[in-house]
């Protein structure tokens, strides 16, 4: 196996995987250092409220307690986050403190920190802290949140509203005042939590003589928290090291900085000794990001023929109790809006967002990013507006789709396009689901009294976002990803990446395109990454970026030191470089093999002396990669599906589920498939049972995994894939990226089967997730 | 998200574990299969002095036919239940409704003892005893009392078991083979508790059934015979209207899957397919 | 001061006595004491099974019970069933049909899988998926583990 082609581009199976299923993963937990103490939190039992006093002496005096912390004891050596972003000046965020100082605003808020020889033993002395509090009015309902005299969320905010953001492209009002049909709707979205199966994790060791602090912790991108230490502990940031080793699970939610995570790494800097700190499920389910919690109305105007004139929408989108750290938490809202419509031809585009502070957990990024709630969005109407002109849902998408004709494209959401191949997917995606004899057993089974649904779902996603992004926010977090490559004595390469992976495989797949571009084995090859202060650095994981953005340095890296061992082949063999290749380790001149790789390798590294003087001995080569003539890659497609409604009970029964998808050019099937069902499961999970329950007092009622419902096996259907490729045009590699395609597209294509089943029933279900209540409720209250 | 500090004492006989209850009375708890107390324990949701463990107690554990009565011992694992030839034969309402216990790992360590003693409205055992019309024997220092299912549970996790009483096991009549049956049960997931559930028992006559043990469990404080059903003689032409009759006599508490009325309409539905079940392929009027 | 409690078992074939705090419960203390950190926890509730071990023969959550009770137990643990050969045709399936992602969840649908297979009936896909509905995945959406685990039925079926 050496031809590009048998390498890139085929189904390998992860490297990593059986050390992973033979249990020899090393999860942060799995960590122990010497002298390591144990973290607990004492988190705000209210909403909103002021901290009055706090009694630790008890605390302070339990078993195997070695330290009592508050936020007062880390004001000296902790400055606190405020998230920001410089080109939305008039976004207002309020400073959150590692341990909140005099006031919480919101119910989990990290008060008081308890280290102690074992976890058991600081969570006993976690009992024992003694608050006073003054409990304060909590704002938990986004619309009652921008009612005038509504108290404030945190006291260093004047207002609620975090920010608005128009958007406008195009003359709506004349749509609206042409078009043959107008459809309205408003929809809500649940609060969702991002759930990775294994909790956040940090093991920090400072070590006080050198200052040198390092830092094992889950999470997607090192380079990120070792700017963030080092900024907010006022430490060298060559002298701070994280490093992720294997994740379990991140999906965005390990993207952020949290409270909790900075005040276990300032206890270890005070303490001088190693910390842990596992956040417990229910920890977890009150302090890591949640996201998604919006209302829409969305207004669309279309032709006699289905073809859309205008689309106006609104969204409120609550973002909890503070903007979080440093990608802050507008990104859901924003780009919910911008996704509305972005897979069609919008000759007319309004839209606006508000953000809203409330005494909720705070919000951030989850896969996919605002991304599912504009599909929804406007797949929804579409549906609404077929079923008005009696037009098939996959015909009312093909009439509005963005074609390859309309490339490149500057939409009128604002999103940026250079290819597109949505219509080629309809037809795959119809032609694998036999959407005809489907529909026919859908009629059949509608006489049997059996409410089947299809439902379809055109997205686009953005991927692989570029420098255009964060750097201009002044939010320091870096775009380029970054890949050294080493080729060691017997001809054998390491490869050491700026790119983390949390279970997608894409190390596997930088494997490949380093293989296939040296031209030497996939095994010949290992990659190591997730080491801040090892690897090259970079952004990490999130975005989608992972091939399509490291992939490219990978490729670059390879072609540069391919470049390199031919230029040494070329002056011991007397050969023109540029007539030489390397073929299975080999090096060849056309069909002339000339020597083995590895016997070029030992002489570079053992027998310099034997090179003639001026030639190029260094084998090593680090190369970067940024995007800078495009933002972000489009990769799109159109899921559907296929399911049944319990009329009597609001029960939802998946039966199928499809995707066609075109993420560009594909560097191993098998990852992108199984990061396409993943993702998909997920957005099923959003479309059923996922949400996060507060009541009105802002007390969160879902923090366990008994109640707050995740997929298991026994619900989820099986997903069918087809894959169409349009390489990207920015990169030689044509990868873009495919990790959150799944989760955007899925919760659409239920909500428009479940719609599609009842609609004979006059009925139409506006709430996510589709429980059964509100599947009754939609029954029950026909036409709404 | 660790347990508090308790003590734990491992009971190899009943009568240690009666001791034990004598010693801390109020402040022990029993350990049986631990699948509902752990949970809790972990989440510090209970805060006990004493574990008293009877999963030792081998006495405790195992299924008996005597005299058309089978005999379940409270240390029997779900998973046991599942796989018995007696239950599928005697039982057959427990040996489909023990389907819907939780998931394999929970089922291999929790005990059919400790789901009636746990008394979940959600729970489906419970719910099946008071439809067989069980009868649990409950033992301490002072002797033995047998408690009908029906009088045993009497709300959400609360029994007339007292706190020096141990569960030792559960009698169930069996089924005659022309004795009726029907589980249904509505979750959000396969494993889950039941957001509505009903289990229901009737004897078949010449002409359609009487006797009829309509148990609607999950949505209401506990598991109880449904006083309307046992009232009427049911006939298929009847069915739609017992079912709403049944449903609107229910007192549903609302939760995060539902208001009242959800439930009521659930109910209703799963009523009238168990009744649809029970007449099934039975000379009717 | 903590009391300590005196436990003997059998762990993965050895036999081990320590001294444990009586509510420490099982896959805490496979994993702190006795470093068998194959094992994981995920919620420590009894809902995601990442935490399953095998006591005496039966997949459990670790979570849900104490050390203190595993006294003359036989325990094995994923490091066990991979050093026995046990699991080999189920890893080399699961890692062929990529039906892990991040591994945390791995283990615990291992020895699950395992106790499936051992009991050695014909399942269809439905009925692997209810066997397995008590080990959340979070990552791979299921349809691989599902085809893995059907390989390997399919194999034994085969062979017997
Ligand atoms: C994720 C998950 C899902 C579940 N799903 C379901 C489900 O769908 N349906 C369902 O029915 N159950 C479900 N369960 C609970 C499970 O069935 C438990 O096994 C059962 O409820 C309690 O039995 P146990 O033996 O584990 O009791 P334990 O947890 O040991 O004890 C429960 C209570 O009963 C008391 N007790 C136990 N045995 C006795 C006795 N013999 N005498 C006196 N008191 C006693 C204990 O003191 C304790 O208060 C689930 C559990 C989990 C973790
Ligand atoms: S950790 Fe035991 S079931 Fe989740
Ligand atoms: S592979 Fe990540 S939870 Fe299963």
């Amino acid at each position: 196996m050496s031809e590009p082609d048998q390498i890139i581009g085929v189904s390998l199976p992860r490297r990593d995987a059986s050390r992973l299923a033979t249990g020899r993963g090393t999860f942060t937990d799995d960590i122990v250092l010497p002298r390591m103490v144990h973290m607990a939190l004492v988190r705000s039992p209210y909403a909103h409220a002021l901290i009055k006093t706090i009694d630790i002496k008890e605390a302070i005096n339990a078993e195997g307690v070695v330290r009592v912390i508050t936020g007062r004891d880390l004001t000296e050596i902790c400055s606190p986050f405020i998230a920001g972003i410089e080109f939305l000046p008039n976004m207002i965020s309020a400073p959150q403190y590692a341990l909140a100082l005099e006031e919480v605003a919101w119910q989990g808020e990290g008060v008081c920190a308890v280290l102690a020889e074992s976890r058991a033993l600081a969570e006993d002395a976690a009992e024992l802290v003694k608050i006073e509090w003054e409990e304060l009015p909590a704002v938990v309902d986004p619309v009652a949140a921008l009612t005038t005299g509504t108290p404030i969320v945190h006291r260093d905010l004047e207002t609620n509203l975090a920010m608005t953001m128009p958007i406008e492209e195009g003359d709506t009002k004349s749509a609206f005042a042409e078009a043959e049909v107008i459809v309205e709707h408003s929809f809500e979205f649940g609060r969702q939590a991002g759930v990775a199966l294994e909790t956040r994790s940090v093991v920090a060791d400072f070590e006080p003589a050198g200052r040198q602090l390092t830092v094992y912790q889950s999470h997607q991108t090192p380079y990120q928290m070792q700017d963030v230490y080092a900024r907010h502990l006022e430490l060298a940031e060559h002298q701070v090291r994280v490093i992720a080793k294997d994740v379990g699970g991140a999906f965005g939610l390990k993207l952020h900085a949290y409270p909790d995570e900075m005040a276990a790494v300032a206890a270890s800097v005070l303490l001088g000794r190693p910390v842990k700190y596992i956040v417990d499920r229910q920890e977890s389910f009150a302090s890591d990001i949640h996201s998604r919690e919006m209302t829409a109305s969305g207004r669309l105007a279309v032709t006699g023929q289905g073809v859309i004139l205008g689309v106006e929408v609104d969204i409120l989108s609550a973002i909890g109790a503070y903007s979080i750290y440093p990608r802050t938490s507008v990104g859901d809202g924003i780009q919910a809006v911008q996704f509305t419509g972005a897979p069609y031809r919008l000759p007319a585009f309004k839209g606006r967002v508000r953000i809203v502070y409330q005494n909720k957990t705070p919000c951030g990024a989850y896969r996919a990013v605002g991304q599912p709630i504009g599909c929804s969005i406007i797949e929804q109407l579409l549906d609404i507006a077929a079923a008005k002109l009696n037009l098939d849902p996959a015909e009312i998408r093909r009439r509005n789709h963005l074609r390859s004709v309309d490339m490149p494209l500057k939409a009128s959401g604002g999103l940026e396009f250079s290819n597109v191949s949505l219509d080629e997917c309809l037809t795959a995606l119809l032609a694998k689901m036999n959407y005809e004899s489907l529909r026919k057993d859908q009629k059949e089974a509608q006489k049997r009294g059996i409410y089947r649904g299809i439902g379809l779902a055109t997205f686009v996603e953005q991927t692989a976002v570029g420098a255009g992004l964060y750097g201009p926010a002044g939010v320091r977090v870096s775009a380029q990803e970054g890949c050294s490559l080493r080729l060691n004595p017997s001809g054998l390469v390491n490869c050491s990446t700026s790119v983390t992976d949390q279970g997608q495989g894409t190390l596997t797949g930088l494997q490949q395109v380093i293989a296939g571009t040296l031209g030497i084995g996939f095994d010949d090859v290992t990659v190591e990454a997730g080491d801040g202060g090892a690897t090259p650095y970079g952004g990490g994981s999130w975005a989608s970026r992972g091939l399509a953005i490291g992939g490219e340095a990978a490729r670059l890296a390879a072609i540069d030191l391919r470049n390199k061992i031919l230029a040494v082949a070329a002056a011991i063999t007397q050969e023109l470089p540029e007539n030489l290749t390397i073929v299975n380790s080999k090096i060849f001149d056309g069909s002339k093999c000339l020597m083995d790789l590895s016997e070029l390798s030992r002489i570079v590294h053992f027998r310099q002396d034997t090179l003639p003087p001026g030639v190029d001995f260094e084998m090593n080569v680090t190369r970067h990669f940024v995007p800078r003539d495009f933002p972000y890659f489009i990769a799109n497609g159109i899921q559907a599906s296929y399911l049944e409604v319990d009329i009597g009970t609001g029960a939802i029964k998946l039966l199928e589920h499809w995707v066609a998808e075109d993420c560009g050019k594909i560097v191993n099937p098998l990852l992108v498939d199984e990061q396409l069902r993943g993702g998909i499961v997920q957005g099923l999970g959003a479309a059923l049972y996922e949400h996060c329950l507060f009541d009105d007092a802002g007390q969160l009622l879902t923090a366990s995994l008994a109640d707050y419902a995740v997929p298991l096996a026994s619900e989820m259907p099986d997903i069918h894939i087809i894959h169409v490729e349009t390489p990207a045009s920015g990169t030689g590699l044509g990868a873009k990226g495919a990790g959150e395609a799944g989760t955007l597209g899925a919760p659409a294509a239920v909500w428009c089967a479940v719609n599609d089943a009842i609609r004979p029933l006059g009925a139409q279900v506006w709430k996510q997730p589709f429980t059964m209540a509100h599947v009754l409720q939609a029954l029950n209250s026909k036409g709404s | 998200m660790k347990a508090p500090t308790f003590k734990y004492l491992r009971a190899e006989s009943r009568d240690e574990a009666y001791a034990a209850f004598t010693e801390y009375g109020d402040e022990g708890l029993v350990l049986a299969g631990g699948q509902s107390l752990m949970p809790m324990l972990n989440m510090r949701l209970a805060q006990p002095a004493v574990l008293v463990d009877i999963n030792p107690i081998s006495e405790l554990s195992g299924i008996l036919l005597r005299d058309q009565q089978l005999h379940i011992g409270a240390t029997t694992r779900h998973v046991e239940v599942e796989n018995s030839m007696l239950v599928a034969a005697e039982l057959p309402l427990i040996g489909c409704a023990i389907k819907h216990v939780a998931h394999r790992g929970i089922r291999n360590r929790g005990t059919f003892g400790g789901s009636l003693a746990h008394a979940d409205p959600a729970a489906e055992m419970p719910a099946c005893a008071v439809a067989l019309d069980a009868t649990l024997i409950l033992q301490s220092r002072a002797g033995e009392r047998r408690v009908k299912a029906a009088d045993f549970f009497l709300g959400v996790m609360s029994t007339d078991r007292r706190s020096d009483e141990l569960i030792t096991g559960i009698e169930l009549p069996a089924q005659m083979s022309t004795d009726a049956w029907s589980f249904h049960e509505l979750s959000r997931r396969h494993g889950d508790f039941a957001l509505v559930g009903v289990a229901a028992t009737a004897q078949r006559r010449s002409i359609g059934l009487d006797g009829l043990r309509l148990v609607v469990f999950g949505c209401e404080e506990r598991p109880k015979v449904s006083k309307i059903a046992a009232s009427m003689s049911l006939s298929r032409k009847d069915v739609a209207e017992l079912a709403t009759a049944v449903a609107d006599d229910l007192d549903p508490m609302s939760d995060l899957e539902g208001d009242a009325k959800t439930k009521r309409i659930q109910a209703r539905t799963l009523v009238e397919r168990s009744l649809e079940d029970l007449l099934g392929g039975w000379p009717n009027d | 001061m903590t009391e300590m409690l005196p436990i003997k078992l059998s762990v993965n074939g050895a036999v081990v006595s320590k001294l444990v705090d009586p509510r420490q419960h099982l896959t805490d203390f496979l994993r702190s004491d006795l470093g068998l950190t194959g094992s994981h926890i995920g919620c420590e509730h009894g809902v995601c099974g990442a935490c399953s071990v095998r006591v005496n023969g039966q997949v459990i959550r670790g979570c849900l019970m104490l050390a203190s009770q595993t006294e003359g137990a036989e325990i094995e643990t994923i490091e066990g069933i991979v050093e026995s050969g046990e699991a080999a045709e189920l890893i080399a399936a699961f890692v062929a049909r990529n039906a892990l992602q991040c591994g945390f969840c791995t283990p615990g649908i291992l020895l699950t899988a395992a106790e499936i297979v051992a009991e050695g009936k014909c399942l269809g896909r439905q009925e692997i998926r209810n066997e397995l509905s008590g080990n959340i995945c979070r990552c791979t959406g299921y349809h691989a583990i599902i085809d893995a685990v059907e390989m390997v039925l399919a194999e034994k079926m085969k062979e017997e």
